[in-house]
């Protein structure tokens, strides 16, 4: 279980991060959803290290990050698989080798071994065919597919998603949002998803958490944003008209019963 | 004032723990050794062409301007040929070769990382547990003074190709008397300071570089800035190290 306590975070004087308290829970997929600029790639950041955090700890199962000595942190890494909001392919190998790469570089297992997973990630991912071409010659969709085969390869306890839906039309979105739920499912994995793309809220969020401006609004399930009162929240989420149509058919429903 | 020698103090801090973070055991020897000849190849081979032509024609144009400017009726003939070569050698082929590469290199490396650092490709690798400097930094360093050596030596050939050049095409002066001044007084201790000094600006261009690139923060506006200083930066210290090594090594 990954536990954040009394986080803040500045960026000269300015702060970020106000006081954050959340706990992602284990084996399911944690939504941190909030504005543009509401931090949640900040938070996210401090998450997994890439930044210091300016007050408080980010706890993995009781143990402080921040406080690990330098051994202990990479052993953390490697429980830790990541999609980033651009998919951060290495564009000098092709998709195979990217795939391959945290086997390459961390894997006792012989190199047949580590083709043969790297395929089967591909394979989860449906882009085997695909995996002799170079990173810059796919789509948007097809690379954050890639990213997240990259993210799996080694098996990882936790899986941290930033954005992993932006750039992409719906039907990518969609099939994405599948992948990361199947994924977490079948990995057991602890899944932590910075979005605010109010599909994958409803579809694969099972614990949400509301960042507005660099503090912790609201925290629920995707079923009790619908009947949430946080006005906040809902200005976020009702902002299209679909949710707003959504909440409409539901508050008219419950008014016939 | 105190601001700008405080900001440079800062930078200089910034590169060294950097340097710091680079100089470390490969992670996986097989990896180090794979990226350390793609980057021989990229920075070193592949600017083998560029330092063959510069060389080609500045030999030829010393040679020229050396049989203009310096030849007299009461200087022997062998003038020409001799300050060629001790120019190509001291100074053309070690240090502005170093000059022009900076340029070439230093803002490929610039790019390259910096690049690597908005697409958050360097945040990926920093995630998966690996050292990005050492595994992005080191194998360019350590290509690129492997293979400066071998730059240097082509240059001072070519150069010498290109006096030549003037000699049998040009008529500037007779081959003979050419190759009598190559010759005379050969110092062998040259060639070495040649090639000592380019592995020092092999070092500078490489880590600077890779510094400014490495330390983007920002977007594509920000690659392009840090390519530029790159450049910039690795030229400056070149030149400042070459008096220093020029003056060290002449006392050796």
């Amino acid at each position: 279980m990954i536990e954040v306590k009394h986080l803040c975070k500045s960026f000269e004087g300015k702060r970020v991060l106000k006081d954050i308290n959340a706990t992602f829970e284990d084996g399911k997929i944690n939504l941190i959803i909030g504005q543009s600029g509401s931090g949640k790639t900040v938070l996210m950041k401090n998450l997994v290290g890439l930044l210091e955090p300016t007050c408080g700890e980010v706890l993995y199962d009781g143990r402080n990050f921040a406080s690990m000595n330098k051994r202990e942190k990479i052993k953390m890494y490697r429980e830790m698989g990541m999609i980033f909001q651009s998919a951060a392919l290495f564009d000098s190998m092709s998709v195979l080798e990217n795939v391959m790469f945290p086997l390459d570089m961390f894997s006792p297992m012989p190199q047949r071994d580590r083709v043969k997973r790297a395929q089967e990630c591909l394979a989860r991912v449906n882009l085997m065919d695909a995996q002799n071409k170079q990173s810059g010659e796919l789509s948007g969709g097809m690379q954050k597919r890639v990213a997240i085969a990259r993210a799996i390869v080694m098996n990882p306890k936790y899986l941290f998603c930033d954005e992993p839906n932006s750039g992409l039309d719906p039907k990518t979105s969609l099939v994405i949002d599948e992948l990361l739920s199947g994924i977490t499912k079948e990995f057991g994995m602890t899944t932590i998803i910075n979005t605010h793309d109010m599909n994958s809220v409803m579809g694969i969020g099972e614990k949400i958490i509301f960042l507005y401006k660099g503090r912790v609004e609201w925290t629920g399930t995707k079923d009790d944003i619908m009947s949430s009162e946080n006005k906040r929240l809902n200005d976020l989420v009702f902002a299209s008209d679909l949710f707003k149509k959504v909440k409409e058919v539901e508050n008219e429903a419950e008014n016939e019963e | 004032m105190v601001k700008l020698i405080v900001k440079n103090l800062t930078v200089f801090g910034s590169y060294l723990i950097l340097m710091g973070r680079t100089f470390r055991r490969p992670e996986r020897m097989r990896m180090f050794l794979k990226r350390y000849v793609k980057e021989m190849a990229q920075l070193g081979v592949d600017s083998i062409p560029i330092v063959l032509l510069i060389s080609f024609f500045i030999g030829a144009v010393i040679c020229i301007q050396m049989k203009l400017n310096i030849a007299s009726a009461w200087m022997p003939k062998w003038t020409t040929g001799y300050v060629t070569r001790e120019i190509l050698l001291l100074e053309f082929s070690s240090s502005i070769m170093c000059l022009i590469l900076a340029g070439k290199v230093g803002s490929n490396i610039a790019s390259e990382l910096g690049t690597m650092r908005v697409t958050q490709q360097i945040d990926a690798l920093d995630i998966m547990g690996v050292n990005s400097a050492s595994y992005l930094i080191l194998p360019k360093v350590a290509g690129l003074v492997t293979i400066m050596p071998f730059l240097v030596i082509f240059s001072s050939v070519f150069g010498i190709l290109g006096a030549y050049g003037t000699a049998f095409f040009g008529k500037v002066l007779s081959p003979q008397d050419l190759t009598i001044g190559l010759q005379h007084s050969f110092n062998a201790w040259f060639m070495w300071m040649s090639i000592i000094k380019s592995l020092f600006f092999a070092f500078i261009i490489a880590s600077v570089s890779s510094y400014f690139g490495y330390s983007v923060k920002g977007g594509s506006f920000e690659v392009g800035k840090a390519s530029t200083d790159a450049v910039v930066s690795s030229s400056v210290l070149v030149l400042f190290s070459d008096v220093f090594l020029t003056q060290i090594l002449s006392q050796i």
